[in-house]
């Protein structure tokens, strides 16, 4: 696991250490349009390169107005900005379902979406389920089923299990396997898994 | 992953409009394949135009043709009540394909737009000419299970990875494209490139062009029809071998029959000479393992992709199969 998309101090803006510092100096750490811009005395776009866009979106009813680089993704932004860590990062790769998270109602991998993209959405992730200290019945499902062991797939897996039951997917263990799919779990936990689904189905809840 | 402009746009003219000013631009839509291949450094555009924005989502009915917009996602395009009735065989393969928060997702043309899975492809130290020309094939004396038996040139035998463009290959769908120029189709089987001497080209759009959205025609293939994906786990991974196979049967015998296989080639890889074949003759088991004979005809293995060549027709033979006893 790396975060390099983690940004460093909030100190003096990039923008304004980019106007202070020489050209020569940020080059090295520079994109080629970056390299492009400054031989040819670009300073505006050499600067727009690093400009942050801005983002308001909704994460678990909260309104959020911020500003954001381009290149982070969803992932990164709701775990490094908005300190969320519940949504993990596995692969990153949008290979283990780890960064599960629902925007406006559905499904996706936090990982290989950029936060920029999701402007004017409502996301919700695992820390937005629970109703106060009431868990949310895929939670309590998971705890009495054991639906984990080391658990750093859990809140994806979570996330997914809740948004499996209200798509409809939940007809037979095997449509639930098919449709959970995405989620990885390296201890092996899928019989349980989907034991929580079948009885949160079962259970007949809004959830 | 190295920074990048980013703009976002409402309509197709003003992202075509950016799309020309910039050579080193590249349109964003769900970005599940972009946003990863630009994380392992395979892919670095210096901008992005964020499309999702340009109302291209709609699936509807025209005539006895089904339009799908090119932004549609595809779970829209797979629960699309017209597709599951009209082009069940669509419905499939995409369900075949991705994880259901990866469908979410991704659209029809970034689907079209995917990458090789190629792992000399996405690993960067490694010599790949599709990624960067002159730098020779690592897969052809390497590990190449996942690799091309059809239409393999000497420079890459990397393969298509889209379940979803299987179908349309074997639906006879029409691409439509859009430039400053104004529009034009393109027949769906013509998209997509064989590697040849220009590897690092995957399909024919041009430079200055956008995917607007596809035209299928509405066929008889809706009742007998099978996508059979094999792959190295029951769900959630790339095909070692896929077929997309369709009827058109009266009394036993074929009136219609499409066939396109995945996994194979650089390209959706249409049976042409197999259809040809089948046509007009009685839906046997003979009938079908000749026709899977002739598919295999000119196909080549480069040792750990061998078994394709015993996998292949047996997946064409159970995939015919299944779509025939589906009624």
């Amino acid at each position: 696991m790396k975060s390099s998309d983690q940004k460093p101090n909030q100190g003096d803006s990039r923008r304004d250490f980019l106007k202070k510092s020489s050209v020569i100096t940020a080059v090295a750490l520079t994109p080629g349009a970056a390299i492009k811009a400054a031989e040819n005395n670009a300073d505006e776009r050499f600067a727009e390169l690093f400009e942050k866009i801005p983002l308001k979106l909704t994460v678990n009813n909260k309104a959020y107005q911020t500003t954001v680089e381009p290149r982070v993704t969803l992932l990164d932004y709701l775990r490094e900005e908005l300190h969320l860590t519940g949504t993990k990062k596995g692969c990153d790769h949008g290979q283990c379902g780890a960064c599960t998270v629902h925007v406006d109602g559905q499904r996706i991998n936090a990982c290989l979406s950029l936060a920029v993209m999701n402007e004017g959405k409502k996301i919700t992730t695992i820390e937005g389920l629970a109703n106060g200290d009431t868990l949310h019945p895929m939670q309590a499902a998971f705890i009495k089923h054991d639906g984990f062991q080391c658990g750093y797939c859990t809140p994806g897996q979570i996330m997914s299990a809740v948004a499996c039951v209200r798509e409809g997917h939940t007809n037979s263990r095997a449509e639930i396997s098919e449709y959970m799919s995405g989620n990885i779990c390296r201890c092996g936990a899928y019989p349980n898994i989907v034991d929580a689904i079948i009885e949160v189905k079962e259970g007949g809840q809004t959830v | 992953m190295i920074n990048f402009q980013y703009l976002r746009t409402t309509t197709a003219k003003s992202a075509i409009a950016l799309l020309v000013k910039d050579k080193n631009a590249k349109f964003l839509a769900g970005g599940t394949n972009l946003i990863d291949l630009m994380k392992r450094g395979v892919t670095a555009p210096e901008k992005l135009i964020d499309i999702n924005h340009v109302p291209l989502k709609e699936i509807k009915q025209v005539g006895n043709k089904i339009h799908i917009g090119a932004l549609a996602s595809n779970t829209a395009v797979a629960d699309h009540v017209l597709i599951k009735e009209k082009l069940p065989l669509l419905s499939w393969a995409l369900q075949a394909g991705a994880s259901a928060q990866l469908r979410n997702v991704a659209t029809v043309g970034g689907n079209m737009m995917q990458r090789t899975r190629c792992g000399y492809f996405y690993d960067i130290e490694m010599p790949c000419n599709k990624r960067q020309s002159g730098t020779g094939c690592g897969a052809m004396e390497g590990f190449n299970r996942m690799h091309a038996i059809f239409g393999t040139s000497e420079q890459c035998i990397a393969v298509h990875p889209s379940d979803m463009c299987i179908a349309l290959v074997a639906l006879d769908a029409e691409v439509v494209l859009a430039s400053t120029k104004g529009e034009r189709k393109m027949l769906f089987k013509d998209f997509h490139r064989l590697a040849g001497d220009t590897p690092h080209l995957d399909n024919n759009l041009k430079a200055d062009e956008m995917i607007i959205g596809l035209e299928i025609p509405i066929n008889n293939l809706a009742k007998n029809y099978h996508y059979l994906k094999v792959r190295d786990r029951a769900s959630y991974a790339f095909a070692l071998v896929s077929v997309a196979a369709a009827f058109e049967i009266a009394d036993n015998k074929i009136i219609d029959v499409r066939l396109a296989m995945g996994g194979v080639a650089h390209k959706p890889w249409r049976l042409t000479a197999s259809e040809l074949f089948l046509r007009g003759k009685e839906a046997s088991l003979n009938n079908f393992e000749q026709a899977a004979q002739l598919a295999m005809k000119d196909a080549k293995g480069f040792g750990g992709n061998d078994f394709k060549l015993k996998l292949a027709p047996n997946t064409i033979i159970e995939a015919l199969n299944l779509a025939k006893s589906k009624a």
